[in-house]
């Protein structure tokens, strides 16, 4: 069982995150930049199958320089190689190019199944397993809690509001995991040293067979034109209790149709 | 604010991010609760085993992480500052492998130190007695030898692990040539005859259990001897020079939470119109509080890079260890008052480091028998004073 994960490397969620005001793009450079968490469960869940069922893990991001540092996270967790594509002409891409970049990638490789998470916590538009999916022919099993891999067959639990759909399709195929599937293991130790050793094979845009100006910030198929910060915390509304406070705290409660 | 360390390699670099990574996920959200409810985390050091955080100072070839004892130490800091118990535990555990690392045989090196030093298996040190704590060499419990191999019996008191351990490097009296020498076992809760009493209600470290091990005639094989029979003294002296550089460590560790903690209280906090740091009286105490933790953190680097470069370490272990356990105790205590009436409940864990720092100036030998060490090192390498 050969598995590609995509791993994309975002600004960390947990602190403040900008746009560059030049072009509108992810401020990358002044970020704390980390693996996209929802990709560490990706991860985990290939590395499970791996251990169970034998074959390569290969991690597949689409990234800057910096983004080795999330592939070296990946492989000290466990994957066997990793394909970086980096090339100064993706900068500012938009999903559809992406894709294209990425499914060009996925193209030179042997793969049974390709794993993803289920967002990216920068754009978190959830787009990337569909279009893929789309551009290479793949079933595609989004959203999954659960992931059974068995006689050429895969088949998860699709996580949905109220329960999860049982979904099974054919390999190879195409799943993006939520992060109710698994807990990521931490890297080791000794796998952070083995990760250096492991072969990290980079791709430019030629290698790819794939046209610079087809890529990028000027012919996106979205730009993002103007963007603010958080409005700022309203003033919220003051009771003041004359002994019929909890009254005022039901009235407004029902105001606000909440009961 | 993470501290900035000098490391020697990128690996110790990728090694102490690693560290800051768990203890940050795995340490510091447990360790109040844990503590509070006198619970032993056993999971957690089978995470860092895993993680391959529980045999750092051992060779590689023997399955540790052949990490210099500066990088070992400061790991433990970095777990220390997020809680404390642990990161004795681990220091513990180093010092319980270490009989069968540098004195087993290649047979209990090869089939015992794997899954001691990947962490498996917990360990734990057993060398004091209720009756000799700081005179280790009055100690009574004891071996005699029998048809296959040694009967055990007595109790051994005061047991860092006691009762969750799962390996006791454990000193006991043995007859050896018609002295009575002390010997070192490799002792297993297995054994018929080995209990653990209740664990002691301590005043802090209470996610640590410590208990009295019960030896009641334990049958010990003889494979169990670790070194020469009558050499334990020795083999138990040497380890604890490196236990307390483990235990310098730990409170390091302990008091640079606590001067963050007092820190960004004392930025927080107004009285008389502006915020406390502003007040020299209170400026003033930060400082100290500083410059204790790190004149203390620069001693232990200073004996751990004489111990890696193979010199004599021993004097500078003891000056390591009565430093800075001294200064975790008056830079928790300091924390304390930085926070007034609040450092004084438990809603702050400044209270809580004060009463963790109290022990560290007394196990693994009190502050006075490191001043004893210090001073008989002193008498005997007299030099003749320059000019
Ligand atoms: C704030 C912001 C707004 C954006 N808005 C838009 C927009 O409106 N329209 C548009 O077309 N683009 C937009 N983009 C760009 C787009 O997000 C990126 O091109 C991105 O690579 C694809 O979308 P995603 O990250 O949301 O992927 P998702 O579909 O949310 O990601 C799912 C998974 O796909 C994989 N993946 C995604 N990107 C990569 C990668 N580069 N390398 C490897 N694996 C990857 C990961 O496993 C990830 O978990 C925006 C970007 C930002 C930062
Ligand atoms: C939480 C905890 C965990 C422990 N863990 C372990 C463990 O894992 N393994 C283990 O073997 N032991 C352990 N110990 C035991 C510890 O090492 C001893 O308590 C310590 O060595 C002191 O011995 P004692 O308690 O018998 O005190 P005593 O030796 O009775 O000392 C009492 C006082 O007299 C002073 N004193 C004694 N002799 C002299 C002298 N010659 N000159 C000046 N002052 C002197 C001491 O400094 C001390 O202040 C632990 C203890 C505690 C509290």
């Amino acid at each position: 069982m050969n598995i590609v994960v995509l791993v994309k490397q975002v600004p960390d969620s947990g602190s403040e995150r900008k746009l560059d005001p030049a072009d509108n793009t992810v401020a990358r450079a002044a970020a704390d930049n980390v693996i996209n968490e929802m990709d560490e469960y990706a991860i985990e869940e290939a590395l499970t199958i791996k251990e169970a069922q034998g074959g390569e893990v290969t991690v597949l991001t689409v990234g800057p320089d910096s983004a080795t540092d999330a592939i070296r996270k990946a492989l000290s967790m466990g994957a066997d190689k990793a394909v970086h594509v980096v090339d100064d002409a993706i900068h500012g891409s938009c999903a559809v190019q992406t894709s294209a970049v990425i499914a060009a990638a996925l193209g030179q490789m042997e793969y049974d199944l390709v794993m993803c998470g289920a967002e990216a916590t920068d754009a978190q538009l959830s787009v990337m397993p569909a279009l893929l999916a789309e551009r290479l022919g793949l079933p595609q099993l989004s959203g999954a809690r659960k992931v059974t891999i068995e006689g050429g067959t895969a088949k998860v639990e699709r996580q949905t509001d109220g329960g999860f759909w049982a979904l099974e399709a054919p390999l190879p195929a195409i799943i993006s995991t939520w992060d109710t599937i698994n807990e990521p293991r931490y890297p080791s130790f000794k796998g952070i040293m083995a990760a250096k050793k492991k072969p990290v094979e980079t791709r430019s845009l030629a290698d790819l067979g794939l046209d610079a100006g087809s890529v990028g910030l000027a012919s996106a198929t979205s730009k993002v034109l103007d963007f603010a910060g958080r409005p700022p915390k309203g003033e919220g509304v003051k009771v003041t209790d004359e002994g019929d406070g909890a009254q005022k705290f039901v009235d407004y409660l029902a105001g606000q149709k909440i009961v | 604010m993470p501290v900035d360390r000098e490391l020697p390699s990128r690996e110790a670099e990728d090694l102490l991010a690693l560290t800051r990574e768990i203890a940050d996920a795995e340490l510091a959200p447990k360790a109040a609760e844990h503590e509070r409810a006198e619970r032993f985390p056993r999971e957690v050091f089978r995470l860092l085993g895993d993680a391959g955080l529980m045999g750092l100072p051992f060779p590689e070839e023997i399955g540790g992480g052949g990490q210099p004892y500066a990088v070992y130490l400061q790991v433990l800091e970095e777990l220390a500052a997020r809680w404390a118990t642990v990161a004795l535990g681990i220091s513990v555990h180093t010092l319980a492998c270490s009989p069968v690392a540098n004195f087993g045989t290649e047979a209990q090196r090869r089939d015992l130190l794997p899954e001691m030093v990947g962490g498996t298996l917990l360990g734990a040190y057993s060398l004091s007695e209720a009756h000799a704590g700081s005179d280790v060499a009055a100690m009574r419990a004891s071996a005699t030898p029998s048809d296959d191999g040694w009967l055990a019996r007595g109790e051994k008191a005061w047991v860092t692990h006691g009762g969750h351990a799962d390996f006791y490097s454990t000193f006991l009296r043995t007859p050896v040539d018609g002295d009575r020498a002390i010997s070192c076992f490799h002792l297993t809760p297995d054994l018929p005859g080995f209990s653990a009493a209740k664990p002691e209600e301590k005043m802090g470290l209470t996610g640590s259990t410590t208990a009295a091990i019960r030896l009641d005639d334990v049958p010990v094989p003889a494979d169990r001897l670790v070194g020469e029979p009558g050499r334990g003294m020795a083999i138990a002296l040497g380890a604890l020079d490196s236990g307390r550089l483990g235990v310098s460590a730990v409170a390091v560790g302990l008091a640079q939470s606590a001067l963050d903690v007092a820190v960004a209280y004392a930025v927080e906090r107004s009285a008389f119109g502006r915020p406390i740091a502003e007040h020299q009286g209170v400026a003033f105490l930060l400082a100290d509080m500083a410059a204790a933790v790190e004149s203390a953190r620069a001693t232990y680097l200073v004996a751990a890079r004489r111990k890696d470069a193979g010199k004599p370490f021993s004097r500078q272990a003891s000056i390591a260890k009565l430093v800075a356990t001294d200064a975790a105790m008056k830079v928790t205590t300091d924390a304390v008052q930085v926070l007034g009436g609040a450092g004084y409940t438990r809603d702050h864990p400044a209270e809580r480091y004060m009463r963790e720092a109290k022990v560290m100036q007394i196990f693994e030998g009190t502050n006075q028998i490191q001043r004893m060490v210090i001073g008989r090192h002193l008498t005997s390498e007299v030099v003749p004073p320059a000019g």
